[in-house]
């Protein structure tokens, strides 16, 4: 009567000390150079040496820029912070994709991409959207710096095991709603804490439904309904991805694994802390209009109004839709855009390019929009290329720009002005994310190529 | 070693927002640092300050009125990004507690191992807190983390809270949890071989 997590974690606790914080074993170990350099530098002032390096991969994507990637980093502090990542990882014997090869990207693009992320393990990362691997049916969440500390020291951390929860999704997905839209839709309706002290296991039939991608998407955004992350029970469509990639395991050694991971789901009569279920004929394509993920409303709706709120949930709302400069009881559909943002470890992979290039093929950009479409790695890039996606985009007036995090969290050049709109498809719209008094909306990549090339919020399924 | 915690009384800082992410309490464009120190300048970055710099006198961390090294927000703070530069910031600006009645998860783990204590209090208690130091800024607040208690001094608001026997340990006595993983590294060793 075991939950899938439970069977995973519980195959890696080494030693629960008092209390219940558990001793986790970890598999891998992903780092990049924002959240990395004082965790080298107290292993470095403690005088100790990577416990396991082999299990731990590097890639810079935070600050790196979107273009020019063959010159050296113009900004002097991200420039510092690459060359401390590369030189950390010369000097504990640690693999990194450097910036401009051809197996560098987003860390969690990269991860299943090359076959590194694999059903059954552990693995962390010094960033939220760790959460992502777990569409390949693996426990995998971000954690600080002092945690990713102890991991290169111990490849262990101490954790005290979440609670569990199923969302299942049920049921046939409308035409023109994607991944984005179901995991907007989810986090609309238990909100930005709904998922705290707990890990979500996916389920459903409109989740089995869905490609590895697409799965990805959804888990990548179960931290910003609080949860420890999220994750999906591995099954063909899991094997069909992960089979003669890089580092997925090969010949024999291929068939035992997948016997293995065969036995990686919820026992029938496993018990979950937290259960709901949705059905998938409800969702709309989303769009939020707020400063927090769980602001999202059906892109044909209006701005909810604050009449059942509480006094303090009413002063944190009305600071909110001030911010974006909304007013409550509004329609979305028309709203101004300035800029589009595709790309990030959300929706920066291969599907997501495929949508919003066949969406904009012999459609024009909006003369008012700004576009940046960034892929989320190298081998993206190389595919959009190879696909022919790239001369489809530039058709239409849009260029693809180099991969990186770029204006997810804007730690690069790739901000958004003051006051301006963007239609993003990154995960998240707190207030400044994307730049200093920006304003996001958040939405799936079909939402995101009608906003392009009409210049106003719009429905997708109106030009499909 | 760090600092060991175990009463503190202090007056307390409001920030009644709920939702407090943590781009708000230190934005990424201040990730760049290499070393952990000097992110307590740029806590609240753009809730604080202008553009060019100039503090915003609406901010209760500008005000003359609010001190202390308890900070009090509102439900779920912390959420989105993992950054423990949050945590650093917190701390560098000479806070020792966050009080609020819900918090993110990695936010939580993050004060906790640098040696700030995430307060968790029911909604009431936390709405108690606000009116009185709105009413009387001057209001102290104890918190006693071996009873694992937290008051309004003078006032016979009180109410326990939860926190994980070992991290309260960890707290305490100052130490972390690196030392502690790296002495079994033995037994992780042992592990391994069973895998």
């Amino acid at each position: 009567m075991n939950t899938l997590f439970d069977k995973i974690w519980d195959a890696h606790t080494v030693r629960t000390i008092d209390g219940g914080s558990c001793v986790l074993y970890i598999d891998r170990q992903y780092i990049h150079e924002v959240t990395s350099p004082q965790a080298f530098a107290g292993l470095r002032r403690r005088g100790i040496e990577v416990f396991r390096p082999a299990q731990v991969t590097a890639s810079p994507d935070h600050n790196i820029p979107t273009q020019n990637q063959h010159l050296p980093i113009a900004e002097p502090q991200s420039a510092e912070q690459v060359a401390t990542l590369e030189r950390n990882c010369a000097e504990r014997g640690i693999t990194i994709f450097p910036i401009g090869s051809e197996r560098n990207g987003i860390i969690h693009v990269i991860g299943p991409q090359t076959g590194l992320t694999q059903p059954g393990m552990t693995i962390v990362c010094g960033d939220s959207h760790t959460s992502t691997h777990g569409a390949l049916g693996c426990i995998a969440f971000g954690i600080g710096t002092s945690e990713v500390e102890m991991a290169l020291a111990s490849q262990c951390i101490l954790q005290s095991k979440p609670k569990s929860m199923r969302i299942n999704i049920e049921g046939e997905l409308k035409k023109g709603v994607c991944s984005k839209d179901i995991i907007l839709y989810i986090i609309s309706k238990l909100g930005t804490g709904g998922g705290t002290g707990h890990f979500v296991e996916f389920a459903g039939s409109a989740i089995r439904s869905l490609s590895m991608e697409a799965r990805m998407t959804i888990c990548n955004m179960s931290i910003e309904m609080g949860a420890r992350g999220g994750m999906i029970a591995p099954d063909q469509t899991t094997f069909d991805y992960l089979k003669g990639r890089e580092f997925a395991p090969q010949g024999t050694a291929w068939d035992e694994a997948v016997e293995r991971w065969s036995k990686l789901r919820s026992d029938d009569d496993a018990v979950f802390d937290k259960e709901v279920t949705f059905s998938a004929e409800d969702i709309e394509p989303m769009i939020t209009y707020g400063t927090n993920p769980g602001m999202g409303i059906a892109i044909n709706s209006e701005i909810p109004t604050s009449d059942d709120m509480d006094a303090a949930s009413k002063a944190s709302y009305a600071k909110a839709l001030n911010y974006m400069g909304f007013a409550e009881g509004e329609k979305m559909i028309g709203k101004q855009v300035d800029y589009v943002f595709v790309g990030s470890c959300t929706n920066g992979r291969i599907e997501d390019l495929r949508a919003f290039a066949h969406f904009v093929k012999g459609k024009k950009k909006a003369d008012n929009v700004i576009a940046w479409i960034v892929p989320g790695s190298k081998e993206v890039e190389r595919l959009a290329i190879e696909e022919g996606l790239k001369d489809i985009l530039n058709e239409a007036g849009f260029e693809l720009r180099q991969p990186g995090c770029s204006a997810c969290l804007a730690m690069n050049e790739d901000k958004i002005p003051a006051g301006k709109y963007c239609v993003a498809t990154s995960n998240r719209n707190f207030e400044g994310r994307q730049g200093p008094d920006a304003r996001t909306m958040l939405a799936g990549p079909l939402v995101a190529a009608a906003a392009a090339v009409t210049g106003v919020v719009t429905d997708p399924r109106e030009l499909m | 070693m760090r600092n060991k915690f175990t009463t503190l009384i202090s007056t307390a800082v409001p920030l009644p927002i709920e939702n407090i992410d943590t781009d708000q309490i230190i934005p990424a464009r201040f990730l760049k640092a290499t070393t952990r120190e000097g992110f307590g300048e740029n806590l609240f970055r753009d809730w604080r300050y202008e553009k060019d710099g100039t503090p915003k006198q609406e901010f209760v961390m500008n005000s003359p009125i609010y001190s202390g090294e308890i900070l009090i927000a509102g439900k779920n703070f912390g959420c989105g990004s993992s950054r423990e530069h949050a945590a650093w910031a917190i701390d560098g600006a000479g806070f020792r507690a966050v009080v609020s009645s819900f918090f993110a998860d990695i936010f939580r783990n993050n004060a906790l191992n640098n040696g700030l204590l995430p307060v968790t209090v029911s909604e009431e208690m936390l709405q108690a807190i606000f009116s009185a130091v709105n009413e009387n800024p001057a209001t102290e607040i104890k918190i006693n983390l071996e009873e694992q208690t937290i008051e309004i001094v003078g006032s016979n608001k009180r109410e326990s809270f939860e926190i994980a026997p070992y991290k309260k340990q960890c707290l305490m006595n100052g130490y972390d949890d690196v030392d502690y993983l790296v002495s079994i590294r033995q037994e992780i060793e042992e592990f391994e071989k069973t895998r």
